[in-house]
This record gives structure tokens, sequence and C-alpha cells, in this order.
């Protein structure tokens, strides 16, 4: 579901496009499309442990974010997620926040 | 989805009296563009620009509300949906492309929005080129007095300046810069100037097969003149390239952009960015209005000898150097992330 219009059957993401030339051949699209998506998983989470936030591959088609204390939400995509992980949080998901640096940097 | 495939969708824009109707009558009248359909928004004058355009095109349609900015993307949706029903019935010509011309004191964003992200349009449209009309004479005093003016200048593909040949050329020069300052990408054309033909300023788009290299040459081009160009801003608004001698991983990219349009879109007028991704060969272009930013496009190959990759970002009110450490941060994460990824499969 498109989180902007809340109707069925949106365009896929646009960080779902894969860049490499593989994900267009069909005996490698598979393996290179659920490589990068397990990467993006693993690089999203080093930001998310900033605000006390997890988020997992649901099936291959959305991720489950989680917070702290529990609180959960399904989501299709980035966009989708840094708006929910605001409002789980209450706190702004801002890249140019010099403390969420520093903790990248460390 | 084959995005290549689908109908262009072009904006043709420019504060009032700036010349867009004279503007589009010129390329309306090019052999390529004759099936061309056009969306006319009226405003303050009544009707006056419908009745010339259907002069050259038989499916024009008249939006019902008065300004296409902000309340009346319904209208915009049901006005397309209409327009591609009669193509499917065979009612109208089965045109190739759309034009919407924008009323002047219209915000293109929303338009951008409505053929992006519409759940019905954006499987039959996609956008084309932005093509924002400016006059010489009192372009300067609208850009430093009207939003609507900046803004349709910041995210613009194409400024034509109209009615040059009414204007001084220092006016015209110093016009050409204020322009430049904010909107680093977009090639300024003078109307008067034959070297452009209206598919260059029409067609030629990151998404038409033909026109993918010679949309490229147009950024490259514009990006050469705004180094050259003082810098400063209008209205808190500024342009600047980014340039990243490294490889950018593409998934570290789409976590940073992606937060930085969630927190900082309506700061973010514009991007467009030739991308060295790492371990591709071929360069990426990006292409984003605020919070849309349009599936990523392969180049068959780079376009000069630089292999940097360079992003041009026009913003308000956020400033270069935060951006690019910021986006440095994020890239530089990848290593340590590659090796948990690693670990991950090995544990699975």
């Amino acid at each position: 579901m498109c989180g902007l219009c809340g109707v069925l059957g949106g365009r896929g993401h646009w960080t779902e496009t894969s860049t490499n030339p593989d994900a267009f051949a069909s005996r490698t699209a598979a393996h290179t499309t659920g490589r990068e998506r397990q990467a993006r998983t693993v690089l999203v989470n080093r930001v998310l442990k900033h605000y006390g936030l997890g988020l997992k591959d649901w099936s291959g088609s959305s991720y489950v974010l989680r917070s702290s204390t529990g609180k959960t939400a399904l989501v299709d995509n980035l966009t989708q997620m840094w708006a929910q992980a605001e409002s789980l949080t209450g706190r702004d998901c801002d890249p140019l926040d010099d403390a969420l640096l520093a903790a990248l940097r460390r | 989805m084959d995005y290549a495939g689908l109908i262009p969708v072009n904006v043709v824009t420019g504060f009032l009296g700036s010349g867009k109707t004279t503007l589009l009558r010129r390329l309306l009248a090019a052999p390529s563009l004759s099936d061309t359909a056009v969306l006319v928004n009226e405003f303050g004058e009544v009707g006056l620009d419908h009745h010339l355009l259907q002069n050259v095109t038989e499916s024009a349609l008249l939006l019902d509300n008065g300004c296409v900015c902000c309340a009346i993307r319904g209208d915009l949706q049901d006005s397309l949906r209409q327009l591609f029903s009669q193509r499917d019935r065979g009612e109208v010509p089965p045109f190739r492309r759309v034009v919407i011309e924008t009323s002047g004191l219209a915000d293109p964003v929303p338009i951008a929005y409505t053929v992006l992200s519409e759940p019905v349009l954006q499987h039959h449209f996609r956008l084309g080129a932005v093509v924002t009309t400016v006059d010489a004479v009192n372009g300067a005093g609208q850009l430093a007095r009207f939003e609507e003016s900046v803004k349709q200048v910041a995210v613009a593909d194409r400024i034509v300046v109209t009615k040059a040949d009414l204007a001084d050329a220092e006016t015209v020069a110093a016009l050409r810069r204020a322009i430049r300052r904010l909107n680093g990408a977009a090639p300024i054309i003078d109307s008067g100037d034959g070297g452009w033909s209206p598919e260059q300023l029409i067609v030629d788009d990151i998404y038409d097969a033909d026109g993918k290299a010679r949309e490229v040459g147009h950024w490259l081009a514009a990006q050469g003149e705004g180094a050259g160009a003082e810098h400063g801003h209008t209205d808190g608004v500024s342009s600047f390239a980014v340039v990243f001698d490294r490889p950018l991983d593409w998934t570290a990219f789409g976590v940073w952009m992606t937060m930085l349009l969630n927190r900082h879109g309506d700061k973010v007028l514009r991007i467009k960015g030739l991308l060295n991704v790492s371990g591709i060969a071929e360069p990426v272009l990006i292409n984003g209005v605020q919070h849309i930013v349009h599936p990523p496009v392969h180049m068959d190959g780079w376009p000069d000898g630089d292999r940097r990759s360079r992003i041009v970002f026009i913003v308000r009110g956020l400033e270069q150097a935060r951006i690019e450490a910021s986006l440095n941060v994020f890239n530089d994460m990848v290593n340590s992330s590659a090796e948990e990824t690693s670990g991950l499969i090995r544990a699975g």
C-alpha cells in the first residue's frame, strides 16, 4: 500500500530499484535484489539504533519497525519508514543532526 | 514498469505576462509535437489562453478552478484521467505527450506530485521537462518580490528568457545571473535564440532514449556556468553542486536521501545527480522534485572523462557543507555494514 495516498498498487519505491545490471538478468535478479534488501536493512538499523528503533524484513515485501518500548509499525519502504520512525519516537530523524552523525562515525 | 514507455507530461509555467502562451504556440507548431494534448489553466484573463491554444490542438481541456497550484490537484487528476480515457476510446487523437500550461501564480510542484504519485496516473503518465518563462524586462523584480516566481525558476528543467529584445543587455545579463543563482542545473535560453529546437526544450529528458545523453549534457553545461557565478540567494533559495570523488553506495544513498527528504523535503526544491555508484561501471541519474524522486536511470556511458558523482541541490535554507558532511558519513557506514551483512549470510 502506498503510504502517501493510501491506495493499493503504487509504483515500486525508487530506493528498491537496483542499480546493478545483474538485477535485470532473470537468473540473478532475485539474488541481487534480495542481497540489496538485506544490506539496506542492516544499514538502516545502524541509523535507527540512535533513536532506539529496529527494523526487520517481513517476507521480503514489507518491513516491521519496532521501538524499544514495543510499539510496532508495518511499512513498505524507506519513505514510509522515516515518517513512522518520527511518529513512534516523537523525535525528528534528521540526517543533518550533529549528534546522529557523531554516533554514526563511532 | 517501463517508465520510459509512459506518456510524458510537460509543465509550462512562468509568472503573469511572461509569455507562456506565446512560447507554447511556437512549441506546438513543431511537427514532432503535433500529437500533443494541452491542458490550460484559466486564470484572470477569461479563457484567452484557451482560445489561442484551441487553434493548435483539438484536445485542450480547461481546468475548472482558478489555480493549479494547491486546491485543485483533484481537478488535474480528473482532467488527466479523462484525457486518457478519451484517448483510449478514440474520442481524441492518440496524443503521445501532454503539456500543462499553468497560471502565472502557480506552484508547479503539486502538478509534478500529481503526475508522479497519483495511483492511476502514475501507471500511464510520467513527468517530462518543466519549462519556465521569465520576462527579461520584469523578471528580476518578480524574482525579488514574488515567492511564486522564485519557485517556478527553482524547479525548472529549462528556463526561457522572453522579451529580451525589449531589455538592455545589462538587464538581461543581471537577470541570467539571478536565475543561475536559483537554479544551477537548467539551461537558460533566450526565446529569440534559434539554436534551441522545440524538441530540445520539451522532448529531451533522462527517460527519453534519444534525448537522455543530450539532457545530461544540458545539466553539465549549466553546472559549468553555475561554477563561475557568484553565490548568494533569493528568498532563501540557493543552488549548489556537491561533488564526490569516491564512488557512492546506492543503498546508503537511498537511506540518506529518503531520510533527508522526510525531514527537509519542503526545503529541497530540486535534486539532479549523475552518480558514480560503487561496483557499477555506468553512471546512474537521479532526479527529484521536493519529496518526490523519479526512478533512477542508467546511462550507457559517462558523458565525459570526469567520473566523480555530481549532485545539484536547489534548496531553501540548507547548507552545502552540512549536506556534504552528512552524505559522507552515511557513505562511510557501508564498509562496516558490509561486514555485518556477510556475517549474517554466513550465519544463515
